[in-house]
């Protein structure tokens, strides 16, 4: 089986919207391909049935739906396993009763992200060009990840390296000051570790440490830029001067 | 004041961050990761960095209202702690841990972190009392003497006490539980932790042995002649009686103690309990926990974690002291520290480097 992570997630745009050379050959092989598309559909366009993709899973919460639902489309040919066993619901693979109430909600939500898509997708990838630019302007020499052309990145995601610091540090001065922001992947004891992603496109751990995302959403708006601003600069002074001692 | 509360997951600073709340300060709760390969769960009262206890800290600034981070400084105390100990005991001395740890990782690595980022001061659920007048703080025993761990803290020194904030020194054990009952922290009937945190099993020989191997060598009596074998220096401390398995008998048939420890010649050399009275302490590497101390003056020497205070005449001087006892005592052990107090107050510390016998200084 051959599973691309979240279309790349924060990085890049990736196969999901149109037919892409790897699955194709994955299947032409016998394998199954599947792609965890949770940061892509209701931000960009995602064609299922043209991406040659066997599997696709997304989940509501990262479109504006309830936390605890997602779904996972399935070409027919798939045989797929039960891990849960019982009634045999939903092609066999999924027992027990549904939560109706979450699944409502659910399609509400990529109703309405997929009906204002267009246009949603232009104002946030405009939101986050500001982001990014504006970051840039109060903290200069920070390294912004991803595809050297902002128009192949994912529209609501800014991954940004700020030097000579680790990003817990700000993470919790921005917390501190109302901005929400990660560091990356938390391990069950709530430890950040360094993004393997980051590391997979060749950083080093220490600029992997150094790595900020900020997202943004249906409910973003130009006043959060500002706010982040206003207190980046200070967060970002202070914890390069914690790096010093620490 | 902002403060900056580390929180084990333990009663003591859960109820010390709540103490640090009522008193009106701006607290942040942060849980220090100490360990590499944290455990799920807990187990009785050894370890103290699992992933439950990682949690008990965030329900505990939960139920307080307070951010709560985890920091990760297991590279760091890995390096300055672990490493430490084992080498400690590679050279044939026995460390202690915890006080590394508070010099090293807790008012050092974790202060000067929080203060770079705008804290004022670091609070933790320690037992000792630090007393501010207007030339700076002192640091004093604790209320409660079976909780004192001025010991542990006693190799810190004015700028870290200057920032430091001990809410539980006025108060005994018993009462700090209630209080977290009150509170209604799920901690409050939580086992106190004991040893070592990095030793789980509480198998310091055999996490000894795992790092430094087996180098099998004599254990010698005082006249020198063998009386045994041991299977590594690094498995001794000096007093210490068990685990020496020897083969001959004392020649008055009384229980025989480890009196010196030599890894350059790979030899423990044991003899009665006589022998293990010390008079006189050489210590290296002093701190004072204010203006040094120095010259020559009387006062209380503790030389290992819940021991006695000793009374005893000691000469400072800027790179060492030497602390001549008033009455003899047994089994101490070079790399613990030698805490020095005037009554109740903290003086100042200093590792020991070499004892000397009753009769060698007569």
């Amino acid at each position: 089986m051959l599973s691309a992570s979240s279309c790349a997630r924060w990085v890049t745009e990736y196969s999901c919207r149109a037919p892409a050379v790897p699955t194709a050959r994955a299947t032409d092989c016998g394998a199954v391909s599947h792609s965890d598309a949770v940061q892509a559909v209701g931000h960009v366009e995602v064609d299922f049935g043209a991406s040659g993709l066997d599997l696709l899973t997304f989940t509501a919460h990262k479109l504006g739906g309830p936390y605890g639902i997602g779904a996972l489309l399935a070409r027919r040919q798939v045989a797929l396993t039960a891990v849960q066993h019982g009634g045999g619901q939903e092609r066999d693979v999924r027992s027990g009763t549904l939560d109706v109430a979450a699944v409502a909600g659910f399609a509400a939500a990529v109703a309405v992200a997929t009906d204002t898509l267009a246009t949603e997708e232009q104002r946030v990838r405009a939101l986050r060009d500001e982001l990014v630019a504006a970051v840039r302007g109060c903290v200069p020499d920070v390294v912004v990840h991803g595809p050297s052309d902002p128009a192949d990145r994912l529209p609501g995601i800014a991954n940004i390296g700020f030097r000579g610091c680790v990003a817990d540090s700000i993470l919790m001065l921005l917390d501190g000051a109302g901005v929400d922001c990660s560091t990356g992947s938390a391990c069950s004891a709530g430890i950040s570790q360094p993004s393997h992603v980051l590391m997979a496109m060749g950083q080093s751990v220490d600029q992997a440490r150094s790595s900020l995302r900020f997202s943004l959403g249906h409910s973003s708006t130009r006043a959060d830029i500002v706010a982040l601003v206003g207190a980046l600069p200070d967060a970002v002074a202070r914890a390069r001067s914690a790096a010093g001692v620490g | 004041m902002k403060v900056l509360a580390a929180m084990s997951g333990g009663v003591d600073s859960a109820v010390a961050a709540a103490r640090a709340v009522a008193a009106g300060h701006d607290v942040t709760g942060v849980h220090l990761a100490l360990s590499k390969n944290p455990q799920s769960f807990r187990s009785g009262a050894r370890g103290c960095c699992s992933k439950e206890d990682a949690h008990d800290a965030r329900r505990a600034a939960d139920r307080l209202d307070i951010p709560f981070y985890v920091w990760d400084l297991s590279d760091r105390f890995a390096a300055d702690v672990v490493d430490d100990f084992v080498a400690e005991y590679a050279a044939g001395r026995t460390p202690n841990p915890c006080l590394r740890c508070n010099e090293k990782i807790k008012f050092a690595a974790v202060l000067d972190r929080a203060v770079a980022l705008g804290f004022d001061a670091v609070c933790t659920g320690h037992y000792a009392r630090l007393q501010r007048d207007e030339n700076g703080v002192q640091m004093l025993r604790a209320v409660d003497a079976a909780k004192d761990q001025s010991y542990v803290l006693g190799v810190l020194d004015q700028s870290q006490l200057s920032r430091s904030f001990f809410p539980l020194g006025d108060s005994v054990k018993a009462d700090v539980r209630a209080e977290a009952h009150r509170q209604g922290l799920a901690v409050a009937d939580k086992p106190d932790s004991h040893d070592i945190c990095f030793i789980a099993d509480g198998d310091t020989a055999g996490f000894l042995a795992r790092h430094l191997g087996e180098r099998p060598g004599p254990i010698v009596d005082e006249a020198g002649r063998t009386v045994g074998e041991h299977s590594g220096t690094h498995q001794f401390t000096v007093g210490q009686r068990r685990g020496l398995r020897l083969g001959t008998p004392a020649a008055d048939g009384q229980p025989r103690f480890v009196l010196n420890i030599s890894p350059v010649s790979n030899t423990v050399t044991v003899g009665p309990r006589d022998a293990l009275a010390v008079c006189t302490i050489e210590g290296l590497r002093p701190t004072w926990t204010a203006t040094p101390a120095l010259g020559g003056w009387s006062g209380l020497v503790q030389v290992r974690a819940h021991g006695q205070a000793l009374p005893a005449r000691i000469t400072a001087f800027d790179d060492g002291v030497v602390i001549r006892l008033d009455e003899p005592a047994l089994g101490i052990a070079p790399g613990q520290a030698a805490v020095l107090y005037d009554g109740l107050r903290v003086v100042g510390s200093a590792t020991i480097a070499a004892t000397g016998r009753w009769d060698d200084s007569e």
